[in-house]
């Protein structure tokens, strides 16, 4: 259940007992008074997170980017907190409410439980990746239309799902998609409209 | 839905903004230098802190302060002794008990308590810090079990929930049927999808900006102005998008205070985020009530007596109350009437208000009850409950201001296909399932409060309408928008409705049913005072329907026009330009009169499901719903008919998935996530039909229109069990109808 919450990491752990050893002796190359203002200014601090960043290289709607994150850091919180794609949200961090639904290389994945890294060299498409500018993605429009949505939370996971819902070909009737699509969790109750919404997508067949 | 021509459906105003990832909730706020803010709780339900060993946290990388109750920031106004306020540090409660201060003593008095706060510059630093935080506690026998502590229960203070008798009690002690029967709802957690916290900094020595997550934001601007002594005029609150409240907004939480402390202690802005995990134990829940009800008819199904009492959880610290049962007060005719209800404060953290508060939770005894009775007497529960109708409210001896509940029995009949409905139970069968029909009432309490709204209406055809309201998902904006539409006629795509920040005009929480009546009616008086004006110019000397009667004037589609001679006209952006106006911008209180004395204000509801129980497993799938909304005056169609929806599928969680459960060894939760906590998903709710009976209420407000966001769940779970016994006989009183309870029918 719980994953990274309470378990502390121990690659990370090792990593930093490793740094403090290091500049332990780097310290004795300095004077005393050296090494007090060093660690005064905290540059202990930005040696260990220039070594615990680690480069990454992903498109994310189809434009480049090139980041700097710990390996702990999961899909989500990059494109939310790094990245500032804040579409995507983050309902349990358990990969239990698909909130945070994205799609890596036209599949779709919870981001909480894609650490960033494992998505170098990735295409990754978000709900901000949807949209040909002011043009809605059908997906979107018959979401509106369907009003399959009431506080929006879970909107960008729901919609996200349901074009992977169409595009893995499990869209053929209300109860295909109520039982394929069931890992998406509306707290506001608008499943009923959802469905409406993606069944007029599939019936419109257009490409998504 | 039927469609009204007059007021056709249209999309939510901020639907573009929510499917496009373009809405921004409290968490997706930045500022400069933000930190992060992350809980530890405590790992035991009642003792004390022995030892706490922060060292290892505080040296921990980006760490930048690690909080506990040996030095948490001050906060003023709860450090001093304090008065009775609900949002705050609650003295001790009128009933007795202790006082519960975050981060204040050694003290345990609940489950996942903060025992401190950890903040670093990264999410993920803060949350492995966290970890690092170790806590010994002498530990103490904890309870948590309203049945087992029932000898501690009290009646709470205040005429409100004192017992209640009326008429002879012989009536119901000589009454040919009888029955008595008891009933228990879990713990259910409202769960939004949206995980709690608050994001503050402090701009200035007496100034605060927040983004929070609250159903008020002026509220959360008092509390905090309470917690720090300072202004409220200095502390900003913002929430315009929230994602999903039930109730658990209605307070700002002590956790919320304390980071505000802690972001000033720093002096820069923190960023606290909970997990869904305390999502369970620090933003209320549910709580889990027994309830027994009696009661006694005629032969002919004339209701003599009802005894109804509940007993509720409440926290050690704090005493929480609903009307659980107060419904059975006014709902039917009866000779006797008693109520009784109270509390058991145990070591639980304090329940808030969910989704139809108590009066879900005493829908589900009465409305089971009543089938009981109706099935005892061999009647048809939609017969049983005509037989008990009242058009007066028994309890206040006066008036319905509007109740067309039996126009809903009958339409709600016709389209679940009542007749089809066998009133021997276990007599359809289609395979392995076994088909049953099943209803249940619901009502809640009416009433308008007071809101300032202002309107800013331009010549360039634009009207702004502003009210510091927040919107935490039903459609208040697209509701005020489709209001002022109506009045000003200005055309929908040229409203901008603002709302959710506390530099607006001052508006309502969003809670009780009461924001559409309020607001509503806020908009529509703001807009008639500028359609006033705009009649005065056009009808005044020199305006181009100089002499006719500004009363008369009728103003559609932007024109204003003579009411007995439509040929002369004038739209409003002419006139506002020849009348050298550029703008008109008017702001106005609004408030309710002495209508609420005169009469009983309510809106009702009904459900009728059709369920499918599996023979063998006991599952149990809704099969069918049609839920009715008797609430007024719809004033959004698309997002009301929504909002039934929304309520019937959380009813079917009340009915057959949602259960937190306790490890009362322990008094801890064993299934606080999503994956253990089932709330429903697709595949548990099937196509739901609404209704909205759309009659104007001539008394409540001027628009007529009530409240539905509570009527969408009471007496939702009443239906659905009642439809179980239909199906299977066998009554379940005890929620969630798992299949455990259901198993080996055959």
């Amino acid at each position: 259940m719980s994953t990274h919450n309470n378990e502390p990491n121990p690659n990370s752990s090792s990593r930093r007992s490793f740094l403090k050893q290091s500049t332990a002796l780097t310290a004795i190359a300095f004077t005393p008074g050296a090494a007090v203002s060093a660690a005064q200014k905290g540059w202990d601090e930005q040696v260990a997170l220039a070594f615990e960043q680690l480069p990454l290289r992903l498109k994310v709607n189809g434009i480049a980017q090139q980041v700097n994150v710990e390996a702990r850091v999961t899909l989500l919180d990059l494109l939310r907190d790094q990245l500032h794609l804040t579409g995507t949200k983050k309902g349990c961090d358990y990969g239990q409410c698909g909130a945070c639904t994205v799609h890596v290389n036209g599949e779709r994945v919870n981001s909480c439980l894609t650490l960033a890294i494992t998505t170098e060299g990735c295409q990754v498409t978000t709900i901000e990746g949807l949209a040909k500018g002011e043009e809605l993605h059908p997906m979107q429009q018959a979401f509106l239309k369907h009003d399959g949505f009431q506080c929006g939370y879970c909107t960008p996971g729901q919609i996200m799902s349901a074009v992977a819902c169409i595009k893995e070909g499990h869209a053929d009737s209300p109860e295909e998609i109520r039982r394929v699509y069931e890992c998406n969790i509306c707290r506001c109750g608008a499943y009923p409209n959802i469905v409406n919404a993606i069944l007029e997508v599939k019936a419109k067949g257009e490409k998504l | 839905m039927e469609k009204n021509p007059k007021n056709p459906p249209i999309d939510r105003v901020d639907g573009r903004m929510k499917v496009t990832g373009g809405a921004k909730y409290f968490a997706e706020f930045e500022m400069p230098k933000m930190a992060y803010c992350v809980i530890v709780g405590s790992t035991i339900a009642r003792g004390s802190i022995t030892g706490i060993q922060t060292k290892k946290a505080e040296a921990s990388p980006g760490v930048l302060g690690v909080f506990t109750h040996l030095n948490r920031p001050p906060i003023p106004g709860w450090d001093s002794p304090v008065t009775g306020n609900a949002n705050g540090p609650a003295p001790a409660p009128p009933s007795g008990g202790e006082t519960y201060r975050i981060l204040s003593g050694k003290e345990i008095l609940f489950d996942g308590q903060p025992v401190a706060m950890v903040v670093a510059d990264t999410f993920e630093r803060a949350t492995y810090a966290a970890s690092l935080v170790k806590v010994s506690y002498a530990k103490q026998t904890s309870h948590t079990d309203v049945g087992k502590n029932l000898s501690k229960a009290i009646t709470p203070k205040g005429p409100r929930f004192a017992d209640y008798t009326r008429g002879d009690r012989k009536a119901l002690e000589s009454a040919p049927v009888q029955l008595e029967s008891n009933y228990s709802i879990p713990i259910e957690v409202h769960n939004p999808m949206e995980l709690h916290g608050i994001l503050a900094h402090w701009t200035g020595p007496e100034e605060i900006m927040i983004y929070a997550k609250t159903q008020g934001v002026m509220a959360t601007q008092q509390a905090m102005a309470r917690a720090f002594k300072i202004d409220a005029k200095g502390i900003r609150v913002h929430t315009e998008f929230m994602g999903g409240g039930f109730g658990m907004g209605l307070r700002t939480w002590p956790q919320e205070v304390a980071t505000v402390a802690i972001a000033r202690k720093l002096g820069r802005p923190v960023k606290l985020l909970m997990t869904r995990s305390q999502m369970f134990t620090l933003v209320g829940h549910r709580p889990y009530t027994l309830q027994t009800i009696r009661m006694g008819a005629d032969a002919n199904g004339k209701l003599l007596g009802i005894v109804h009492e509940a007993t509720a959880e409440t926290a050690s610290y704090e005493d929480f109350t609903e009307a659980t049962v107060n419904m059975t007060r006014f709902m039917y005719e009866s000779a006797y009437l008693e109520t009784r209800y109270k509390i058991v404060p145990l070591d639980r953290s304090v329940p808030i208000w969910m989704r139809g508060p108590g009066e879900a939770t005493g829908a589900f005894a009465l409305e089971s009850a009543m089938d009981e009775m109706a099935h005892q007497l061999k009647m048809d529960p939609i017969e049983f409950r005509l037989k008990n109708y009242t058009e007066t409210d028994p309890e206040r001896n006066r008036p319905f201001s509007a109740k067309n509940l039996k126009e809903g029995y009958e339409r709600g009949a016709k389209a679940i296909g009542w007749n089809q409905r066998k009133s021997e139970p276990a007599s359809i069968r289609e395979g392995d399932w076994l088909v049953g029909y099943g209803m249940g009432t619901g009502t809640f309490n009416a009433s308008r409060g007071q809101a300032t709204v202002r309107a800013i209406l331009k010549s360039d055809g634009s009207l702004t309408v502003q009210c510091a309201v927040t919107d935490i998902g039903p459609g208040t904006g697209t509701a005020m928008t489709l209001v002022a539409h109506q009045v000003l006629g200005v055309p929908l795509d040229r409203i901008k409705v603002e709302y959710g920040d506390t530099t607006l005009p001052p508006g309502p929480m969003q809670g009780g049913s009461t924001v559409t009546s309020t607001v509503g009616s806020a908009v529509m008086d703001t807009c008639t005072l500028i359609k006033k004006e705009l009649a005065q110019l056009a009808t005044g000397a020199g305006g181009p329907l100089q002499g006719q009667n500004p009363e008369d004037l009728v103003l559609e589609e932007g024109q204003l026009y003579a009411g007995n001679n439509p040929s002369k006209k004038v739209s409003l952006l002419e006139l506002m330009q020849q009348s050298n106006m550029p703008v008109i911008d008017k702001t106005q209180l609004s408030k309710g009169g002495d209508e609420q004395q005169k009469y009983s204000m309510y809106s009702f509801s009904l459900h009728f499901v059709q369920v499918n129980v599996h023979a063998l497993t006991g599952a149990v799938k809704v099969t069918k719903a049609i839920s009715i909304a008797d609430a007024g005056r719809i004033v959004s169609p698309k997002t009301a008919a929504s909002q039934m929806i929304g309520g019937a599928v959380g009813g079917i969680g009340m009915a057959l998935t949602e259960e937190a459960l306790i490890d009362h060894r322990l008094g801890r939760f064993v299934n606080n996530n999503f994956g253990d906590y089932h709330v429903p998903v697709h595949a548990d709710v099937p196509a739901i039909e609404t209704i909205l009976i759309d009659k104007p209420d001539p008394y409540i407000n001027p628009m007529g229109a009530k409240g539905m966001g509570e009527i969408a769940i009471i007496g939702f779970a009443a239906a659905v069990a009642n439809a179980v016994f239909n199906a299977t006989g066998k009554r379940i009183r005890d929620l969630p109808i798992t299949p455990d309870k259901l198993i080996g029918l055959v």
